[in-house]
């Protein structure tokens, strides 16, 4: 190696490669009656015509059973929380200020959890079988979004024992 | 022709069925993989309790979601629990696992699916980030720029840019050799019927042993052999106007053992068809061969499914009557660098 390399080479530690990509996310014809429901403040399942799971967001097909979705389910705002976390670790786009809770909820009437946040109590009070129900951005700003329900609060109700939701965490 | 590469186990392809790009491009990666995988498996009466082995190959980066094959799955049924794997690759190398398996001899039958629902505004530029990230990615260099250093590579070791148009003019991509000559240049010497259209899709395959293949197919498509092989990932590092890895594949899989009557090439890049079936012939395929008799796979390409639809095609010619040998070839990476073949035969 020439001297002249060497005092290249010894500078050049790290090199910075940005990449950037754009993309047209699809949501397919399940996902899409969904968004349309939120954008109407309305939770949107479907029910599998094979083992009668009900399925929220809907989904293409029936991961059990491998079929195409039935009817059309629609599901009350209500739930019940099956597993939670509380984000106390800061990252990148995080949008909420930790600490937080993201929890499993599973809507009256589901087979599956919905993925969301819980808000209005203090993140400890948050626990398994805890009562909750949807809380919604107003009319005007209901979007083809999951964020249209803001979050999940509190309702106030009895908790739900272990032994009614253990089959769906 | 080396042990490794042949068939140990009988093993057939039973079933294959093709998306178009049309239903394709209706549906997420979950709603077209229950489409396909239902096709190919009760729409060919084959029993969903015979498979033991499914796999499925997909690139997250065609649709910018992490692990986006594991939702996709949802669409194959798979709880209760089945045995699966994924290659983040064309379905062909999807296919090339699944063969191995069943050479264990436990099971009957194996499940491929692949899918290219491509969400990216520039897939030119996706395909681009396979490149070495230190050296070659910085750049900025494209996939149709790659091809097109490629194509320079032939036309200065004695193509001609006629033998580009011919190849346009199968593809369906030109009506005539004078019309794509008279195209102007995109990526000199590339021009756009050299390069391939891009298009969502997916193809799902049933692989069978033995009796159980007879019992589900009246014309099995045995697989008499497979073999994969890549050149050097550096494009400064080969000669990008061959294929040695082609070669050596072809030979591995003893594609001039016997008369071939159908070949499926699968070349991203018109150019890239000549190099292909250069090393073929000189792999000893039959001169008489016909050449993608389907129309091949670049007037709607869809990435990570193109070559898996390229083997199928070559097994349907079989499946129909249409051939008694045929030989399937998939490639992946950049500039035609890694290369499968398949022999594909029919047995009284």
């Amino acid at each position: 190696m020439s001297e002249a390399t060497k005092a290249v080479v010894k500078d050049v530690t790290t090199m910075a490669s940005p990449v950037s990509l754009k993309f047209r996310a699809r949501a397919g014809k399940d996902l899409s009656r969904f968004l349309r429901g939120m954008k109407e403040r309305r939770i949107v399942g479907r029910v599998c015509p094979s083992c009668n799971y009900v399925y929220v967001p809907p989904r293409g097909a029936c991961p059990t059973c491998g079929c195409p979705m039935g009817d059309e389910r629609v599901l009350p705002e209500t739930g019940t929380i099956t597993t939670f976390c509380i984000v106390n670790i800061p990252f990148e786009g995080q949008k909420l200020k930790p600490p937080y809770v993201c929890a499993s909820v599973l809507l009256d009437g589901a087979d599956v959890a919905l993925f969301h946040l819980v808000g209005g109590c203090d993140v400890n009070e948050v626990r398994m079988g805890m009562r909750v129900r949807a809380e919604w951005v107003d009319e005007a700003d209901a979007e083809l979004s999951l964020e249209t329900i803001r979050y999940f609060v509190p309702t106030g109700e009895p908790d739900r024992p272990l032994a009614q939701i253990r089959e769906h965490i | 022709m080396s042990t490794f590469n042949t068939s140990r186990e009988e093993i057939a392809i039973v079933s294959f069925v093709e998306l178009s790009p049309a239903e394709a491009s209706q549906l997420d990666e979950i709603e077209t993989i229950q489409t396909i995988v239902s096709r190919a498996t009760d729409g060919a009466g084959i029993a969903r309790d015979r498979i033991g082995f499914t796999v499925s190959g997909s690139c997250d980066m065609l649709v910018g979601r992490p692990f986006s094959w594991i939702m996709a799955m949802d669409g194959a049924g798979v709880s209760k629990p089945i045995e699966e794997s994924h290659v983040e690759m064309d379905g062909a190398w999807a296919l090339y696992e699944a063969w191995v398996r069943l050479q264990h001899g436990d099971i009957d039958a194996a499940l491929i699916y692949c899918f290219g629902a491509n969400a990216a505004e520039d897939l030119m530029q996706v395909l681009a980030l396979q490149l070495d990230p230190y050296y070659l990615a910085p750049t900025g260099i494209n996939a149709a720029e790659v091809a097109a250093l490629q194509a320079s590579a032939m036309l200065a070791s004695g193509a001609t840019e006629r033998q580009f148009a011919e190849v346009a003019v199968r593809a369906g991509l030109a009506v005539s050799v004078e019309a794509a000559l008279a195209e102007p240049y995109l990526h000199r010497p590339l021009r756009a019927s050299d390069l391939p259209r891009f298009s969502d899709g997916a193809a799902a395959m049933v692989i069978a042993r033995g009796d159980y293949a007879r019992s589900v197919c009246a014309r099995p498509a045995w697989i008499q052999s497979m073999a994969h092989i890549a050149d050097g990932h550096s494009l400064g590092a080969r000669d990008l106007s061959k294929s040695p890895s082609l070669e050596k594949a072809a030979r591995l899989a003893g594609v001039g053992a016997k008369a071939t009557q159908i070949v499926e090439v699968h070349a991203p890049f018109g150019p890239q068809e000549v190099i292909a079936l250069e090393a073929l012939k000189q792999a000893g395929l039959s001169a008489d061969a016909k050449v993608n008799p389907s129309g091949g796979t670049r007037a709607a390409q869809s990435v990570m499914v193109a070559g898996l639809a390229a083997i199928g095609r070559a097994a349907s010619a079989i499946h129909r009557g249409e051939a008694s040998r045929t030989v399937g070839h998939a490639s992946s990476g950049p500039a035609l660098q890694h290369n499968l073949i398949a022999v594909l035969e029919e047995r009284s």
